[in-house]
């Protein structure tokens, strides 16, 4: 156990450091790459929760998709030279944002949690599958989030298609 | 101490406060939409942290960060054309100054 420790530790330190880095660098391109950063660690973050399969789709669905389109956004956009400034909302954000951890952290650490102390599943992959799919599951929601999937990318094409 | 619930919660708070504070500072839309990702990204870590020490075999808490993953490859695609729909308009992406709709 005391590996998923340090991996935990590592990866946690990771990314928030490149979370802050997406907040607080000038450049946009450069937060856009410590974003990608921020995804991967989470990915790590998921592999030591035994989450292989949800591990895997971050990296393809966030570092594979996602960041490509924000990075894409980024060149159409020739913001890069113009930086990324505060709004004159900084140090009121900044409060809320304080104050949210504060309220969130000291309800979640005196939270008496009813931990399971069962093994996680070895893989998950064919347990999700039939969750997913299967008898009782959840077919109802994957078929919406197919027909929201193609809701989106129509109403994307549509908005950026020249006239 | 080893590494329990706790600390993914507090990862997960963590994460989204920086979230919260650059989607809610920041002018530039497309660091806005960067920083909902971080967010819901949190919100993954906290879902599938419950899954995993709670009722580590069953696998819902995953599931439901599988549908918010959906969800936000949605988002993202969406916001993103509208960002470039905006700059091709009105050359700027700057969130203050798309203020066609206030009063």
């Amino acid at each position: 156990m005391i590996g998923f420790d340090v991996a935990f530790w590592i990866l946690a330190i990771i990314g928030v450091i490149a979370a802050l880095m997406v907040v607080f660098l000038r450049n946009v391109f450069r937060s856009a790459l410590s974003l990608i950063l921020c995804f991967l660690s989470v990915a790590g973050i998921y592999f030591t929760l035994s989450a292989d399969f949800l591990g895997a789709v971050q990296i393809l669905v966030y570092v594979g998709g996602i960041s490509v389109l924000i990075i894409l956004a980024i060149m159409l956009t020739r913001e890069v030279q113009r930086g990324s400034p505060s709004n004159k909302l900084r140090i009121p954000a900044f409060i809320v944002a304080i104050v949210f951890l504060g309220v969130v952290g000291y309800t979640l650490l005196n939270t008496p949690w009813q931990l399971s102390t069962a093994a996680p599943l070895e893989h998950t992959t064919a347990n999700i599958a039939s969750k997913l799919l299967g008898e009782g599951g959840f077919i109802l929601p994957v078929e919406i989030a197919a027909t929201l999937l193609l809701a989106a990318i129509l109403g994307a094409i549509v908005l950026v298609r020249e006239k | 101490m080893s590494v329990g619930l706790e600390h993914y919660l507090v990862l997960s708070a963590v994460l989204f406060s920086i979230g919260l504070y650059g989607a809610l500072a920041k002018k530039n839309a497309v660091v806005i939409l960067m920083c909902i990702e971080i967010m819901l990204n949190a919100v993954n870590i906290a879902m599938v942290a419950f899954s995993r020490y709670i009722v580590p075999t069953v696998l819902t808490g995953q599931i439901f960060a599988i549908f918010i993953i959906v969800v936000a490859a949605a988002e993202a695609a969406v916001g993103l054309a509208i960002v470039i729909s905006i700059y091709r308009n009105r050359e700027t992406i700057e969130s203050t100054d798309i203020d066609l709709m206030k009063w």
